[in-house]
């Protein structure tokens, strides 16, 4: 049984200028121990799917469909019975760990907290657990350092302690919403790292969320691509970079200067502008944009169909591989 | 060769610092530049690629004296900058300017596209007629990729990409001979990077432009530079030819960022041997008294912890500043 | 195929009109309905405060000894039942009894007998009271003795009753309101200019300037408010323009703070190194790039700063330092509302609601107004 899926999920906010659809029809799903890539562009709805599915919603969204969590269903559960499973079972780490650290509560207090109440640990074993968690993730001195406040860390230690604190249940599954991109590359390159080992020897399944191709290409196993609010292409990781086969997906990895190419030609690029969420037409979101736009990609919406063994993609036209 | 546009030679920017408490407070210089000199060529690009607090946007505004250097000097066609006052040196802006990474926050929110546009001109050609310097305005913007009747709209109505158009636009109308890029796509969504980058190469090719683009992903600097300079901690470690850079790098941290850059490519990102470098940053209020790398480096010696290594040439036109580089 | 450009060229093709954020904020605004009433109630308060007391029949001064401290009443004085004592007062040194009163409308008539022959003259001394117009002689009787007048009543209308000197509270307390509303609106908008020129000047300059400024602004809010206020009465003497001065000298203060403040956090605001680097000159930054961009709170502040400076003078009006009389102002209606509680409430009630009317309707304009200028923070 898969350990997360989603099936025909949906957020809408209410905004001032009307009902905007975040996210529409979106179906995926996690098995045990899997890492998956969500890669999309600002405003695709990629971390709008993980805020609902962990109950993070603004107050002004909505969320309908089908979260299963092995076999609970997390949409319209009660806060309380959420409570039980994220965190425990589901933990997620944002771009900015500043956001989610409480700046006037030393990290010991925030750490030992979690599983003195969760867990029912005892205040001794629960400094334990946690200076041995923040071990794992490598901050250096970690016994020392485990009553300083949060801002007495660097980014990347920062973002290391938010990493330890999700852990700190063993969850089964661990959402990354864009985890480095706050973060230099050397910096970054420690976290992929510490990601990679923790999945490895912890047997996590990890989501990834991140609009950086390079990040999902060295971390994941499978990816999916969102756009407007949609998964448009959904294949495994090989697959999505060696054979992609929406004109989006395609598009975007040609449109992406490489550090191992010497040639310094013009990059090809995807024109115009991500659509606004408000005013999608009938047809294909992409059509706008899209290379090999026919006439009825623009009346027509594409679904997602299944083009190769665990391949899906959205759109009406074959491309030759 | 012909002369350089600009040389810059020696530049520092230090800014004290209040450490300590109210009463035993004291001023320390933090050394966000520390010695840098280049030169750089009419039409050339030269990237300045370095990590976050190395000091590389500083030097940026350090060349266009946006912020006064502490030392060293600036050169602009064998002008020393920094001894210019005020009124001279606001005429020098005509010929350089500057691009930011935030693209809407570099606009002002309550003034019209068309006169952040025509800003630059109204300072510059006060006798200008507005019709004369609208149709200009809206000549660029169509040169930018902006449609010219979107010319009464203010930049809250424009997406991201086209924010960093209109900086652009403000940037060019003065036709400059120098552009300072501080990391112009670093905030842009993956499909506009490419189209901005592009419109900088066009431009640049198109109007003979000088441009030095600040960034820190080294894989835009190579694609748009022809020279790429790695600063750490407010010092050059390595300069280079962009190729030589990235095929022969010198420095050990500069192998250390090219090797971090996650390659979208599963199979190679997947087999290369990552150097993976220990720690953060140090403090560039409390710098190592040696090389400024060595805390870090995978190679360092007992030197590297007393002495500071000289950016020495190592090739032709390949420089790096490492007691054991080859 | 398709490019850019001919997606683009889709957009229709005249210049579009932008919608610039105070477009945006107006548009907020009107659809947050607290703020429109809040404004519209203002409106009708500012407006009846000016042309009021011109429409008002009762001049602000004018004093009607037989109606001190009548109740509010939306019928006519005098009344019917109150037509008899009004006479028997007027005619109380005639030494003439009635012997027949006949009110028909307004025209009363009325038979007086006494012992002696009676001065034709007697006429003036009703007329004396302004209540009763057209005094005539219709008849008299051979010896004199006896006579019929005929009069008419002038009737009027204290919709809001009268205070202890018998004038007309209505008009008052909308002459009130336009002392109360002036003072409020000239003094912020002093403070406005001053605060605003001041905060955003030493905000940009910075550093030692800024210090040894916002210093001086330190030192002046230490000095305490009551003491200099009573040390201008006693120097100058009590008068309006005093008022606009000791309120407008404190009250800039706080604008300054704030302006100082948005400006520090503009000054470093990526656009305003824009300007710099296009060379634009510092005047020109100021006056086109940071006040434009710190408007936004220094409007909030001010529907604030309004009602707290209207409710200052009504704190010194109360305390007797503030506006003298003839003028008056809504603090000194209900300072001496408050002196005639127990015997004439409508002097308090009055004055006091189009106070809190307006002191509401201002707090929720300008919390409207935050709301539309900055949307983030909802």
């Amino acid at each position: 049984m898969s350990l997360l899926a989603v099936e025909n999920l949906e957020v809408r906010f209410d905004t001032a200028d009307g009902e905007v659809c975040a996210v529409n029809d979106v179906s995926f799903s996690v098995e045990p121990g899997e890492t998956l890539g969500i890669v999309g562009e600002s405003g695709s709805g990629k971390s709008q799917v993980f805020f609902a599915v962990m109950g993070l919603l603004a107050a002004n969204g909505r969320a309908r469909g089908k979260v299963r969590f092995r076999d609970t269903d997390l949409l319209g559960m009660p806060v309380s019975q959420l409570n039980t499973i994220r965190g425990a079972h589901l933990s997620m780490i944002f771009q900015d760990p500043m956001t989610s650290l409480n700046p006037y509560l030393r990290v010991s207090k925030q750490m030992t907290e979690v599983l003195v109440q969760h867990q029912h640990k005892s205040e001794q074993d629960a400094r334990r657990i946690a200076i041995e968690l923040l071990e794992r993730v490598q901050i250096p001195e970690a016994a020392r350092r485990f009553d300083q406040y949060p801002h007495e860390f660097s980014g990347g230690m920062r973002q290391r302690v938010m990493i330890a604190m999700a852990l700190l249940c063993q969850p089964d599954l661990l959402i990354a919403d864009e985890p480095t991109t706050a973060l230099d590359v050397t910096v970054q390159a420690q976290i992929l790292d510490l990601l990679a080992q923790l999945r490895d020897t912890l047997n996590t399944a990890i989501i990834l969320i991140s609009h950086d191709f390079g990040v999902v290409a060295g971390l994941c196993e499978r990816v999916a691509v969102m756009y407007a609010g949609r998964i448009v292409e959904t294949a495994p990781v090989r697959e999505i970079f060696y054979r992609p086969q929406h004109p989006y997906t395609r598009g975007l990895l040609q449109s992406l200067p490489r550090l191992d190419a010497d040639d310094h030609q013009e990059l090809p690029t995807i024109p115009g502008q991500p659509p606004n969420l408000q005013s999608l037409g009938e047809g294909c979101a992409f059509s706008e944009r899209c290379p090999l736009v026919q006439p009825h990609c623009l009346t027509d919406r594409p679904l997602l169909r299944q083009i190769a063994e665990d391949h899906s993609k959205a759109c009406h036209r074959d491309l030759a591989a | 060769m012909n002369a350089p546009l600009l040389s810059v030679r020696d530049l520092k920017v230090h800014f004290p610092i209040r450490v300590g408490g109210v009463l035993q407070g004291r001023y320390k210089q933090l050394k966000a530049v520390d010695g840098v000199s280049f030169d750089l060529m009419p039409g050339e690009t030269l990237g300045i690629v370095g990590e976050s607090g190395c000091g590389k946007s500083t030097m940026g505004r350090a060349v266009l004296q946006l912020i006064k250097p502490t030392q060293g000097q600036v050169i602009w066609l064998g002008q020393d900058l920094a001894k210019l006052g005020a009124k001279q040196m606001r005429a020098k802006r005509q010929d350089m300017q500057i691009i930011f990474q935030d693209p809407l926050a570099c606009l002002n929110p309550r003034i019209t596209v068309g006169d952040i546009i025509a800003e630059p001109l109204r300072t510059f050609h006060p006798d200008m007629t507005s019709a004369e310097a609208k149709s200009r305005v809206q000549k660029l913007m169509q040169q930018v990729g902006l449609h010219p009747n979107m010319i009464n709209r203010y930049p809250h109505e424009f997406s991201g990409g086209q924010c960093q158009r209109i900086g652009i636009a403000r940037a060019m109308i003065v036709e400059p001979r120098l552009i300072v890029c501080d990391e112009p796509v670093s905030a842009l969504d993956v499909s506009i990077q490419a189209q901005i980058i592009n419109l900088l190469r066009d431009l640049q090719q198109r109007f003979q432009l000088s441009l030095i683009f600040i960034s820190h992903d080294l894989s835009v600097v190579r694609h748009i530079s022809h020279r790429i300079m790695v600063v750490y901690l407010g010092k050059v470690m390595e300069v280079a030819d962009r190729d030589a850079l990235y095929t022969h790098p010198r420095h050990p941290y500069t192998k250390a960022l090219i090797s971090a850059v996650p390659l979208p490519d599963p199979d190679q990102e997947r087999a290369k041997q990552r150097i993976v470098l220990s720690g953060d940053l140090p403090s560039p209020l409390n710098p190592p008294p040696g090389c400024v790398f060595a805390s870090r480096c995978p190679i360092r010696t007992e030197l590297c912890a007393t002495t500071p290594p000289v950016l020495e040439e190592r090739s032709t036109d390949h420089h790096a500043a490492c007691h054991h580089s080859e | 195929m398709t490019t850019v450009s001919q997606f683009e060229q889709t957009v229709p093709g005249g210049e579009i009109k932008g919608r610039s954020l105070w477009a945006d904020a107006w548009a907020r605004l009107r659809s947050n309905r607290a703020a429109v009433a809040g404004a519209i109630v203002l409106a009708i308060i500012g407006l009846a405060s000016l042309f009021g007391p011109m429409l008002s029949p009762h001049d602000v001064g004018q004093v009607y000894r037989s109606y001190i401290k009548v109740p509010a009443s939306t019928t006519a004085y005098p009344r019917e039942a109150e037509i008899p004592d009004l006479l028997k007062t007027a005619l109380r040194r005639s030494r003439a009894d009635i012997t027949s009163l006949d009110v028909d409308g307004d025209l009363v008539t009325l038979t007086l007998t006494a012992e002696r022959e009676i001065d034709p003259r007697i006429t003036r001394s009703v007329e004396r009271n302004a209540d009763f117009t057209n005094v005539q002689i219709i008849e008299t009787s051979p010896d004199g003795l006896s006579l019929t007048m005929q009069m008419e009543v002038t009737r009027s209308y204290f919709l809001f009753g009268t205070d202890a000197n018998g004038r007309d509270l209505l008009t008052r307390t909308l002459f009130g309101g336009r002392i109360s509303l002036m003072i409020g609106l000239l003094a912020t908008f002093v403070s406005l200019i001053i605060g605003v020129t001041y905060g955003a000047t030493a905000g940009f300059i910075g550093g030692r300037v800024d210090s040894v400024m916002m210093r001086i602004v330190d030192v002046l809010y230490s000095i305490p408010f009551m003491f200099f206020v009573i040390l201008l009465m006693v120097f100058f003497g009590r008068n309006i323009i005093l008022m606009f001065v000791a309120v407008g000298a404190v009250e800039w203060l706080d604008m300054a703070r704030i302006v100082r403040g948005q400006t520090l956090s503009i000054k470093r605001r990526e656009f305003i190194e824009a300007a710099h680097a296009c060379g634009v000159s510092t005047t020109a930054i100021i006056r086109r790039h940071i006040v434009p961009n710190t408007l936004g709170p220094v409007v909030v502040y001010m529907t604030l700063l309004v009602p707290k400076v209207i409710l200052l003078e009504s704190f010194l009006s109360f305390l007797g330092l503030g506006v003298q009389e003839p003028m008056t102002s809504w603090g000194v209606l209900i300072s001496e509302g408050a002196n005639n509680i127990v015997e004439a409430p409508w002097m308090l009630i009055f004055p006091a609601t189009f106070l809190a009317l307006t002191l509401f309707a201002f707090n929720f304009v300008g919390d409207g107004l935050r709301d539309a200028l900055d949307p983030k923070d909802r």
